[in-house]
């Protein structure tokens, strides 16, 4: 059974993504703005204060088709040998409605530790009694320390992408 | 394990076709070659024949792609680039980019030169290619400048250094077919 009792702690039992209401997504500095990607076919998990999240890299999806499929190949995610890309963190610290997690990420084989930080709100009862806890994280990391090195420099001669990557997870997640 | 061979030159009795003649001989065991020299036969792209099916030159390379494990080319340099011919060929194979017949296929990439640098850019180039093709591009390089001086009058080359070379570089490809025996 999930805890509803404190909203000021880490919510307690097992909490799991409902995939509808749930986005995960990356975004890249591009010209004035960023370009975005979203991974729809994910796996999160909040059991016992830790956060653990699967992608499946086959289901990403951009709006330029032919983008979309560079981002499977080789030269970025390599989708063929590393189908998914995971989180796991240690205990979540909340202070209020801010929230962090620190963890390990898994993108292509390559683990690096990383700090998520953001918002969580609830546990609350929605509508039709469910239990119900929502987490916005966010954290930046640099695509080359996971292999991902592709750039094609620019007339300017800066490359054409950054490194810097914001990875995105918008969790609603409901009591077991 | 099988790898097809790929010259990128159409010329009679060139460096890179023989070049890529050497790399079949050194085969190790349980590879097997083939080699495809129908470049001549891709007509130039044209996105309004790019039909399915395909011309069937163009269809054949895809066909010889699909059912090989790893792709080995040898190219000439021209204009400090890849040869035209070779590049709209890529171009048709690589059409459409998500299913193409050279996504994630294990590809190398040597080549040949008259001059001293033995085309290191368009083996640049054409690594840059593939990647965007989606290809799993191999850690190789073997840049065979002076050409002329690597293989007698027959076509055969007596560079034992660079056989050296084909052997390690068909080992670098061989394991990044294979994870397996990269991990051996």
């Amino acid at each position: 059974m999930s805890s509803t009792a404190e909203q000021t702690g880490v919510p307690t039992g097992t909490w799991n993504a409902d995939p509808v209401h749930s986005t995960v997504s990356f975004e890249v500095p591009y010209a004035a703005n960023t370009f975005a990607a979203t991974v729809p076919d994910i796996e999160a998990t909040l059991a016992d204060g830790k956060l653990t999240g699967v992608g499946r890299v086959a289901s990403l999806q951009m709006k330029d088709e032919n983008m979309q499929a560079h981002l499977q190949s080789p030269e970025f995610f390599d989708q063929e040998r590393h189908p998914e890309v995971r989180f796991e963190s240690s205990k979540l610290e909340r202070d209020g409605d801010t929230v962090k997690a620190a963890g390990e990420l898994t993108i292509k084989g390559i683990t690096k530790p990383v700090t998520l930080e953001g918002t969580i709100s609830g546990p609350l009862v929605d509508h039709f009694g469910a239990n119900r806890v929502g987490l916005k994280l966010e954290t930046v990391v640099d695509r080359t320390d996971f292999d991902m090195n592709w750039n094609m420099p620019l007339p300017s001669g800066e490359g054409a992408l950054s490194n810097e990557v914001t990875l995105k997870a918008d969790l609603t997640l409901v009591g077991q | 394990m099988k790898i097809l061979a790929i010259s990128g030159s159409l010329r009679h009795g060139s460096y890179n076709t023989l070049l890529a003649r050497a790399l079949v001989e050194e085969a190790p065991e349980g590879v097997e070659f083939e080699v495809w020299d129908d470049l001549k036969s891709i007509p130039a792209y044209d996105q309004d024949d790019d039909v399915v099916p395909g011309p069937e030159s163009v269809e054949a390379l895809r066909d010889a792609v699909r059912n090989v494990d790893a792709v080995f080319f040898a190219t000439p340099e021209y204009n400090s680039s890849v040869p035209g011919a070779l590049k709209n060929a890529l171009d048709w194979a690589s059409r459409p980019l998500a299913t193409n017949s050279f996504r994630n296929k294990p590809v190398a990439v040597i080549g040949a030169s008259a001059g001293m640098f033995g085309a290191v850019w368009a083996q640049a180039e054409l690594r840059k290619v593939l990647g965007a093709m989606g290809a799993r591009v191999a850690d190789v390089e073997l840049a065979v400048g002076h050409a002329m001086e690597k293989f007698d009058e027959d076509g055969h080359l007596v560079d034992e250094g660079i056989r050296d070379g084909l052997r390690e570089a068909i080992g670098v490809l061989m394991r990044t077919a294979s994870p397996e025996l990269a991990a051996a």
